[in-house]
């Protein structure tokens, strides 16, 4: 199994939900999220004196998937959320040792 | 005493009072969004508690100090004249000329008095022990308003017919008396203070824009009671404050945001919500005294240099925190300098009660010459210096005494918990 983790613009969130169910993903998780990458911050400017607001919002999405459907997935955020702009975020993949649902006691896939 | 009780200026002064007491609750929140969330509830119990100390010792000695028979060389009311309001409570204590009795004109004067004093706490932000402000606040209404009142509106020595400017200062509402005083106040605190740990450097950036839009919406509102009810009657003079008080900070608005689109790009509602206090600021005192144009030159020169002014604390490295100086002084002293270029004085006004050889004269655009601008500009100029020597002296004292001060890692963690033992909101990090 793996976890898909992925950083995006708040505005795709919508667009990648739609992507994501369309190759089969069942559940999601959405947190709200901060911070910067190569588009820094930006600049605010309150009675003509500038603030640089470091950390930028973003949304975080986590999603457990078969290891087979970690690629489709993938591909899936990344046309999703993609703006071709700076700032659009990441997609990471980790392997996951185990799951379990809490509701049943399930294991391994049959919990996904 | 034989004057007849006028039913509908006394009315109109009853709401006039309603409305300028709603000021320094608006005031409140146009202050509280400006600070960061971790001090908005100490920025906004800064004004509350002046309604509360301001309140009390105006109805005790205030009024008296104030419009007392002068002593000391008539540099103050007596306060025994009018302890406790005494003397003016029945009901033959009727103004003369307005016909509206003497209670309900203290009642309107003491929100004067408690909005001046809560205007200051914008320099002190984050950063001012409660209990010292709360000393400052009576000590301060005593020692630097009441007397500032007297010498403009008591019959004291900036008021009509007095021995030191050429013709009669004008203050129609309260240039010298609220703005000029509260601004210099506010800038001797601020440098007794020093700088928030971080000015100039961390981004202390409004926490609530929206909440300052609301409080500058209120302050307007309440301000048509301030500067109307100034005339003490439901007259033709009341509205010509009136429209002037619409006018002014509607072009003061667009002067604003002009200098920002200019100077930084963007028209900022921040810089809109400014631009109406400054604009109302700089009416404040001339808003019986010129026409429309006047009040649409005297707005719009309010919204440019106040929109400048705000950037002198980072040149000069004073912390007002909230732009007292850029806003109530400069303002201020736009308002009361210009009036000596723009006073138009057959506009629908009365000066009654100034003798001939002291009567304000129509400014230098209207044919008045020099004399009512080297007024004004005298005027200004003591109020300032007054307010300010004895502000540092009142600081200095209680710095010298219980401490102006919280300390460093109650400033970093937030004023509020530490002085109200509360917090503004259920939000994790309290910045």
């Amino acid at each position: 199994m793996k976890l898909v983790t992925a950083i995006i613009q708040p505005h795709r969130v919508d667009e990648v939900r739609a992507a994501i169910e369309a190759v089969g993903v069942k559940g999601v998780t959405v947190s709200e999220a901060a911070g910067y990458g190569r588009q820094k911050g930006h600049t605010e400017v309150y009675r003509g004196a500038e603030y640089t607001v470091d950390l930028v919002p973003k949304t975080r999405l986590e999603i457990l998937v078969e290891d087979a459907d970690a690629a489709a997935v993938t591909d899936a955020i990344v046309s999703a959320a993609q703006t071709g702009k700076i700032g659009d975020g990441k997609v990471w993949v980790v392997p996951v040792d185990d799951v379990a649902r809490v509701r049943t006691g399930e294991h391994g896939a049959d919990a996904l | 005493m034989d004057f007849a009780l006028d039913s509908g200026n006394t009315a109109w002064m009853i709401v006039a009072t309603a409305l300028v007491l709603l000021m320094t609750p608006a005031l409140a929140f146009f202050y509280g969004g400006m600070v960061r969330t971790k001090s908005v509830l100490n920025m906004m119990m800064m004004s509350f508690i002046s309604i509360a100390i301001v309140g009390v010792i105006w109805v005790v000695y205030g009024y008296g100090l104030t419009f007392g028979d002068g002593i000391l060389g008539n540099l103050i009311g007596s306060p025994t004249g009018f302890f406790g309001l005494n003397g003016i409570g029945d009901d033959s204590s009727l103004a003369a000329g307005s016909g509206v009795p003497f209670l309900v004109m203290a009642a309107f004067q003491a929100t004067f008095a408690i909005i001046t004093v809560a205007l200051i706490s914008g320099s002190v932000a984050d950063r001012m022990k409660f209990g010292a402000w709360s000393l400052f606040a009576a000590l301060w209404a005593t020692l630097v308003y009441f007397p500032v009142a007297h010498a403009v509106w008591g019959g004291g020595l900036l008021g009509w017919d007095n021995p030191i400017t050429p013709s009669s200062p004008i203050d129609f509402a309260g240039g010298t008396v609220v703005h000029i005083n509260a601004g210099a106040a506010g800038l001797a605190l601020a440098l007794l203070l020093g700088t928030r740990k971080g000015f100039g450097r961390e981004p202390m950036k409004p926490h609530n824009v929206p909440y300052i839009m609301l409080g500058a919406a209120l302050l307007w509102f309440g301000w048509f009671g301030f500067n109307a009810g100034s005339e003490f009657a439901a007259d033709a003079t009341a509205g010509r404050a009136f429209i002037n008080t619409l006018v002014a900070p509607a072009v003061a608005i667009l002067g604003w945001l002009v200098v920002e689109k200019i100077r930084d790009g963007k028209p900022t509602s921040l810089g809109a919500a400014s631009g109406i206090v400054a604009g109302l600021v700089a009416i404040t005192p001339a808003a019986a005294s010129v026409d429309t144009w006047g009040a649409l030159g005297i707005g719009f020169i309010a919204g440019v240099l106040c929109a400048l002014a705000v950037g002198l604390k980072y040149k000069f490295g004073y912390d007002d925190s909230l732009d007292v100086v850029g806003v109530h002084l400069v303002g201020g002293l736009v308002g009361t300098i210009l009036i000596g270029f723009f006073a138009n004085l057959s506009e629908g006004t009365t000066w009654a009660g100034a003798g001939d050889n002291m009567a304000p004269m129509d400014g230098l655009f209207y044919g008045g010459g020099l004399t009512q601008l080297a007024t004004q500009t005298i005027a200004a100029l003591i109020a300032v210096v007054f307010s300010f020597v004895m502000t540092m002296i009142i600081g200095w004292v209680i710095k010298s005494t219980i401490g102006l001060r919280v300390s460093e890692d109650v400033e970093v963690a937030g004023i509020d918990y530490a002085e109200h033992g509360e917090t503004a909101y259920e939000e994790a990090n309290q910045r």
